[in-house]
């Protein structure tokens, strides 16, 4: 096996190590979110969902949460009830 | 009206200075008129670099304190008569100067010389704030480590936030033999990471030890391959279409195969 990866010139070095523990780095770097841009997030969330929902919007909240090698937007959004169908008032 | 350019890594010791003085000799090899500023205060290196650390009387700080004119700050060059620079003082520090101030140095020297070329200093606290407070472009310089393309991210987030956008990468010191065994990352590996614009890229070579312990430019070399990839970088910032050089030597099959069984 060790002959035909060799032959074939595969990559098989420690490059690929390298770009691995890069990319989780930088997951984890480019996961800050500027005050701003969350507000704004936010904003745009609270008027998507109110077409479907009440919701709670004082105590809406959005976050980043990076654990692991993974990074997720938490929405916590306190719903107050439904609509009965999409857009309606 | 000139333009602008900083020339910034966030890591130290990957070759901003290198650059700087490369680009700056090229430039003026070809005629322009440049600037050079050394932003660097407490460490300054590029006047070593470029062989004129002999010759300074005044400096930066000195300039934005009114001790002196800008022009009696400038060192002119040994060999080209449009090369100048403009050194950091090495007694302060980096609060010595605020990024007004270097607004303001920035537009003055713009308006004689056709590139205004900043040195960084590593790091992104104030000394960063003051090298990108004047700049219209930047250059982000990285080699193929982890830790060098990791500051070389968080530098052009920052360049970004700042409204200095479409940053341009140099990679450095890359090492053909090893990006072919896959123990070294590769061009495209860097730049899909980093997601930006390719400036060039320079080879490792010794020619860079030997031509800066003499205090000269390896861009004025003619046989080094590392003046030829910054003569391609500063006919590139001028404007021109200039192909990347192809680092791989012969990369046939047969030639594989005879490296495998030991002929070559």
């Amino acid at each position: 096996m060790e002959f035909i990866t060799k032959l074939f010139g595969r990559d098989s070095g420690s490059k690929n190590v390298a770009k691995e523990r890069l990319r989780l780095v930088l997951v984890h770097d480019r996961a800050s979110i500027s005050p701003q841009m969350l507000e704004e997030l936010k904003l745009d969330l609270i008027q998507v969902i109110s077409n479907y929902m009440i919701i709670d919007e004082a105590n809406l909240e959005v976050s980043l949460d990076s654990s692991g090698n993974t990074v997720a937007l938490v929405a916590n959004i306190p719903v107050k009830g439904m609509k009965r169908a999409a857009g309606t008032a | 009206m000139g333009e602008v350019i900083v020339v910034t890594s966030g890591k130290g010791g990957v070759g901003k200075t290198t650059s700087t003085a490369n680009i700056g000799t090229g430039m003026a090899f070809m005629g322009y008129k440049v600037a050079l500023i050394d932003t660097d205060i407490g460490l300054r290196n590029l006047d070593v670099v470029l062989g004129l650390e002999n010759r300074i009387v005044f400096d930066i700080v000195d300039v934005v304190n009114g001790n002196c004119r800008l022009r009696q700050a400038l060192i002119k060059d040994k060999r080209f008569e449009g090369l100048h620079l403009l050194p950091a003082a090495q007694t302060k520090d980096k609060t010595a100067v605020n990024p007004d101030q270097m607004r303001d140095l920035c537009a003055e020297l713009k308006k004689e010389f056709d590139y205004v070329i900043i040195d960084c200093p590593a790091g992104i606290e104030q000394g960063f704030r003051n090298a990108i407070a004047g700049a219209e472009k930047a250059i982000v310089v990285t080699t193929p480590e982890v830790s060098a393309v990791r500051d070389a991210d968080r530098i052009i987030g920052l360049l970004e936030a700042a409204d200095l956008r479409g940053p341009k990468l140099i990679i450095n010191r890359i090492r053909p033999k090893m990006v072919k065994q896959g123990d070294m990352m590769s061009i495209d590996d860097i730049i899909d990471i980093l997601a930006v614009d390719l400036l060039g890229i320079i080879p490792e070579d010794e020619m860079i030890v030997i031509t800066t312990n003499r205090g000269e430019a390896v861009v004025l070399d003619q046989h080094s391959r590392s003046g030829q990839a910054y003569r391609n970088i500063v006919r590139r910032i001028l404007g021109e279409e200039v192909p990347i050089i192809n680092l791989d030597e012969d990369n046939g099959f047969f030639n594989k195969i005879k490296k495998f069984i030991g002929l070559r």
